[in-house]
């Protein structure tokens, strides 16, 4: 059963392309992460999916309708940013005021139990920590005892203690049977709960597939040495010549360097460092590439 | 209808723990009956009633321009109106919770004029007229609501209170609420008809009085509702437009 679907969806905010064609499905029961640097298009995706913004063009359905029908959206959870709690309303107001839309909502106490927030019902959502303030949003979207669950960004800046509350909690509604859809910038947090995987860059869809074989393409190194001619190497996802510095990028350093040796390439001033993320991703967005290829580098283990 | 009534709480539950925004809207009415009316029209039963009602509508018009204002475009930047917006409600109950809660709390703003002109002059009123004032202050609210509304739509918030600010003095000085009917300065009673507050200000005054209302102030004030709410409706339209399209 497919609960949130996008098909060809393009987002433009003025000239900006902030999502480019992107196909996503997403079906009971899965716990699919959303991964992409700042500004890949995350965020419009999800504003998309819950109705609060409108395709440029193709179609976005959740449970089936229209996302900006509010009748589409009661079986949905949503986490408001943590700093867009309203600071002079106590806790237990926050959830009940969330609760009166819903027509079976999760008890307040046994909601705030299962966040930790038990001790701080009380209080005005302004007087809370942090990590407090980001558990309360997260709650959230768990009170009309959803299907559907989005989660942007929802633990970024917490310490590991409230990352592990938070991340119990999530899985512990995913293993009862409920569908999450979470982004985040780290790979990390996707690793630890998603089992899916959807990679976005500059609002396109770079791949869709499991953890492990996401995690391959992320594991990128760069291996960078002088030299003047290099040979057809195997296994080189992109290479670039600066100031006579070759830097190739591959999956596997250990065979490139062993490739480089056997070749006979007299190389120097070797050195293999680790990509970041954004690295990563911008090795499988290469703009050499042509917009209408398919994003093949991550999939093709599938 | 039960989901208007739980933003209506939740709005003013919001306002009143910040209770100097209350007392914002309620001191400047509240001192121009001290400082003018009780030592100037304070013995004079009929002139006391008619700068009560005066007041009145200053306070109605203060209330409203301010807490829609500066009120709808400092939750235009709060990330917690979109949230509600992913709730499965639309835009209205808000909206109508808004309105409510402004109604509340427009009253509420009321009471330091009912109280000093009660106690400190010889204004005075029948039962019925001070029923039929207050649905009057009702519909006295509407054109400042939808001006409110305009301007917390169209502007961002340090825009919103600085115009909130110039418009309502002008307003209020212009429409002849600072002086007894018929008796203000001779080029504010050439411009009072033109402006809504006079309209809505005659409203009050023949609610509570004698006072023959003159329907060029009438007209005007319902002119003066139309293009108020074009312009609200412009607003909220561009805003959707900008943050939900």
């Amino acid at each position: 059963m497919l609960l949130a679907r996008a098909d060809q969806v393009t987002r433009r905010y003025g000239d900006v392309l902030a999502l480019d064609r992107v196909d996503l499905t997403v079906r009971a029961g899965e716990m699919v992460g959303l991964l992409g640097p700042n500004g890949a298009g995350k965020s419009t995706l999800m504003n998309l999916i819950v109705g609060l913004r409108r395709p440029t063009s193709g179609r976005i359905e959740l449970f089936g309708g229209d996302p900006r029908d509010p009748a589409s959206r009661r079986q949905l959870g949503m986490t408001p940013q943590e700093t867009g709690l309203p600071g002079t309303l106590r806790v237990g107001e926050v959830v009940d005021f969330v609760a009166a839309h819903y027509p079976d909502p999760v008890p307040r106490g046994e909601l705030l139990d299962r966040f930790g927030l038990t001790d701080q019902v009380r209080r005005q959502t302004g007087g809370l920590s942090g990590g407090q303030r980001r558990r309360l949003a997260v709650a959230l979207a768990f009170v009309g005892r959803p299907r559907l669950v989005l989660l942007d960004e929802p633990t970024t800046g917490l310490d590991v203690e409230a990352r592990r509350t938070l991340w119990d909690a999530i899985r512990a509604f995913h293993a009862d049977g409920g569908t999450v859809l979470l982004s985040s910038h780290y790979l990390e947090e996707v690793e630890a709960l998603a089992e899916r995987v959807v990679v976005i860059g500059h609002g396109r869809m770079l791949a869709d597939d499991s953890v492990d074989a996401i995690r391959s393409v992320v594991g990128v190194r760069r291996v960078g040495f002088v030299a003047d001619e290099l040979p057809a190497l195997p296994g080189v996802v992109r290479s670039e010549l600066i100031d006579g510095r070759h830097h190739l990028l591959t999956t596997d350093a250990d065979q490139l360097v062993r490739d480089l040796v056997v070749a006979g390439v007299a190389f120097s001033e070797l050195e293999v460092r680790p990509t970041s993320l954004e690295e990563a991703f911008l090795a499988i967005t290469a703009e050499e590439r042509p917009r209408d290829e398919p994003p093949v580098t991550a999939t093709a283990g599938r | 209808m039960q989901l208007t009534l739980v933003h209506t709480r939740y709005q003013l539950l919001e306002i009143v723990r910040i209770p100097i925004a209350l007392i914002g809207s309620a001191f400047f009415p509240a001192a121009a009956m001290l400082f003018f009316v009780v030592p100037f029209a304070g013995k004079d039963p009929v002139g006391a009633t008619y700068a009560t009602a005066s007041m009145v509508t200053f306070s109605v018009m203060s209330a409203n321009i301010f807490q829609y204002g500066i009120g709808v475009a400092e939750d235009r930047d709060q990330p917690w109106n979109p949230y509600t917006r992913t709730l499965p409600a639309g835009p209205g109950p808000r909206l109508a919770g808004r309105v409510l809660a402004g109604l509340a709390l427009t009253y509420l703003s009321l009471l330091p004029v009912l109280v000093i002109s009660a106690t400190l002059t010889a204004a005075r009123i029948t039962p019925l007229a001070f029923l039929l004032a207050i649905g009057t202050v009702a519909v006295v609210s509407v054109p400042f609501t939808l001006m409110g509304l305009a301007i917390g739509y169209s502007l961002p918030s340090k825009a919103a209170i600085v115009v909130a600010q110039i418009v309502f003095f002008p307003l209020a000085f212009g429409g002849g609420l600072l002086s007894a009917p018929g008796e203000a300065p001779g080029f504010i009673e050439v411009i009072a008809p033109y402006l809504p507050t006079r309209g809505a200000a005659e409203l009050m005054w023949a609610t509570v009085g004698d006072y023959p209302m003159r329907p060029l102030s009438l007209s005007m004030l319902g002119v003066w509702v139309v293009v108020l709410a074009s312009l609200a409706v412009w607003a909220y339209r561009r805003d959707e437009g900008r943050r939900f399209s």
